[in-house]
């Protein structure tokens, strides 16, 4: 009983950081029509990013409990970087999607990089603060609290990004944008920023998610390259431009690889990319996808 | 990929007596690179020679990557799974099963590559596009964790050793390993290359080709022409799937070692480089890019350790400012001298 409530637990957390990296590759293919396989970097610039603010933020006196709130402000900083990287992508709307595909492989390795050039070729890791939240006992399950505050974190975001998309004046031209460009152009839409605010999010949704995990994992520079191949997974299951898909396409990589991991660890990736294979051959769009041609 | 246009050689309008200038110029180049190639081992230092041998393993691989890519207009991002099991077939033969002939391992190798493709093109075909890149590349990450995962079989993150193969019943024993690889394997492949090379070219000049071409310009029209697309693009999976392999096998045995690294999604992204590095709407631009990326990247190496970021920099200015790539951009620059005289 104990070990079904580790996995579910584990599988959880690993699902609520799938989803936000997997929510900004979601937000920039429906409106871009662009997959991001630079996500897995923005992830990865994020956790490396988030232990540089935190060590900061102790040296500068800032008490240990801190280090949540600080860690995701140094992912929501990091967005910055988004409209430089969308005004390289600009020049290759127009082509082929070959291309934008190799832009983006372009970018992981440049990113690739760049964290080497500024983090070096060891993993890195945030000494224990995971402690400072404690743990949270129910009768004999014990689970550390830090865990809990990122799933509570992921689904407030989840709630907030549904509520922005569908709630907001903002949401409705952004998935008028996504379902028709030329059209909300016409209608006086101003396409290209709609682009570069919509991958500017993306961004920051990545560089949070890597920033939350930091904490509970080591940064390492197979981060980017690894963990593009999950949230891939996520946004097929779930299917491409589908937040709802993101949300559960997550859960259920999430939870399979925390039961793979416990039950047979040779399986790890395996079965992830069985599911995968699977759900596209019986579901050719995913789970909550738009039919395709 | 209307985008870039087609090159000429599809377009069939000429005049009979254009086409043969053009074809002729294009033989004296062939054969000059051809002369040169031969020669390098005389001139040039042995460690150039052994750069050449990827060049050409990546060369045979992208012939076949590109009757899918350029021709069919699929673009696959997980045909390193294909380069992979050329190499893992070399490695099985040679160190597990004893078996030196280079010939059968090439063809165990191709086949096994073949039969693997054929479920994997008959889901991967059902989709186009982004579809098709996304679905390759999880059979390609499929086969990277099955290698890196299960030990027993396959060495996990070590692999398994190639061992030198017998080239024609001959193992050159009284040669040492570069004096083996930059001798006769060197000439070998050479030799593989232009016959694999001249068997694309028949290929993509065939009523088959034609078809693959039809399909990528207007898949709908090709079908209601009567054009079975799905078998099709199989035939041009497998046939890719093929090629690869045999890059693969010729990889291993210049590395020694067959590491599941090789069927890494990253790999397939460095399949895809080197064709539009090259430029794939030319036939053969893929067989320059891999020789330019090969060059390339040991260049870079050498001058830094940030190497891949100049990979990513060099990547992202041929996709935005040289989409034709290097064939490209020389065709541009012969039109240009031939405009002014």
């Amino acid at each position: 009983m104990t070990s079904f409530f580790d996995i579910l637990l584990g599988g959880v957390f690993h699902a609520a950081v799938l989803f936000l990296v997997a929510a900004g590759l979601q937000l920039v293919f429906g409106v871009q029509k662009i997959v991001n396989l630079a996500c897995g970097s923005f992830y990865a610039l994020g956790a490396y990013f988030g232990i540089t603010s935190v060590n900061w933020a102790l040296a500068a006196g800032l008490p240990p409990w801190m280090f949540l709130p600080v860690l995701i402000v140094s992912g929501i900083v990091l967005g910055a970087i988004g409209p430089a990287i969308e005004a390289l992508l600009r020049t290759i709307y127009a082509r082929d999607e070959a291309f934008q595909l190799l832009l983006t492989f372009a970018l992981v390795l440049m990113f690739q990089d760049v964290l080497r050039f500024f983090w070096g070729p060891n993993p890195q890791q945030l000494s224990n603060l995971v402690t400072e939240y404690g743990r949270l006992s129910i009768g004999t399950f014990s689970v550390s609290t830090y865990n809990l505050l990122v799933i509570a974190a992921s689904i407030v975001i989840a709630v907030g990004i549904g509520a922005f998309l569908q709630r907001t004046r903002f949401g409705r031209i952004l998935r008028a944008t996504a379902e028709n460009r030329e059209m909300s152009q016409a209608l006086g839409v101003n396409v290209r920023w709609m682009y570069t605010s919509v991958f500017t999010l993306g961004t920051i949704l990545g560089t949070v998610g890597g920033a939350l995990v930091v904490p509970t994992a080591a940064a390492s520079l197979d981060m980017p390259v690894e963990l593009v191949v999950e949230a891939f997974a996520v946004v097929v299951i779930g299917g491409l431009g589908s937040m709802r898909g993101a949300l559960v396409g997550a859960l259920i990589v999430g939870l399979m690889r925390a039961a793979a991991i416990t039950f047979y660890a040779e399986l790890e990736i395996l079965a992830i990319y069985l599911v995968v294979i699977i759900v596209l051959i019986a579901r050719p769009a995913g789970l909550f996808g738009k039919p395709i041609e | 990929m209307s985008a870039t246009g087609l090159s000429a050689e599809a377009n069939g309008k000429q005049s009979g007596a254009s086409r043969l200038r053009r074809h002729t110029a294009l033989l004296v180049i062939v054969m000059a690179a051809l002369i040169v190639l031969a020669l390098f081992p005389s001139f040039a230092q042995p460690y150039y020679v052994t750069l050449v041998l990827p060049a050409f393993a990546y060369a045979i691989a992208l012939l076949g990557f590109n009757l899918l890519f350029g021709y069919t207009g699929l673009l696959s991002f997980g045909h390193a799974l294909f380069v992979a099991l050329g190499a893992y077939g070399a490695a099985v033969l040679t160190s597990k099963l004893g078996i030196k002939s280079f010939e059968l391992i090439l063809l165990a190798s191709g086949l096994a590559a073949v039969v693997v493709a054929i479920p994997v093109g008959l889901l991967a075909v059902r989709y186009v596009r982004i579809f098709f890149g996304i679905l390759t590349l999880a059979f390609g990450m499929l086969f990277h964790s099955f290698l890196f995962k299960f030990y027993n079989i396959t060495g996990g993150d070590t692999g398994i050793r190639v061992l030198r193969p017998a080239l024609f019943g001959n193992e050159f024993s009284d040669l040492d390993k570069t004096a083996f690889l930059i001798g006769p394997f060197y000439y070998y492949c050479l030799v593989l290359l232009v016959v694999l090379g001249f068997v694309m070219w028949r290929i993509v000049h065939s009523p088959f080709g034609l078809h693959l071409t039809a399909i990528r310009e207007n898949s709908r029209k090709a079908e209601y022409l009567g054009v079975r697309v799905r078998m099709f693009r199989l035939a041009a999976f497998l046939i890719s799937a093929f090629y690869c392999a045999v890059g693969g096998v010729i990889l291993a045995i210049n590395t020694g070692q067959a590491d599941p690294e090789t069927a890494y999604w990253t790999h397939s992204g460095e399949l895809v480089f080197m064709t539009v590095l090259g430029g794939f709407a030319n036939f053969f631009g893929p067989l320059v890019g891999a020789f330019v990326f090969i060059f390339l990247k040991s260049e870079l190496m050498s001058l830094t350790q940030y190497w891949r970021f100049f990979l990513g920099v060099t990547l992202a200015l041929i996709v935005i400012l040289f989409p034709r790539g290097v064939m490209g951009v020389a065709q541009d620059l012969w039109s240009k001298v031939k405009k002014k005289q």
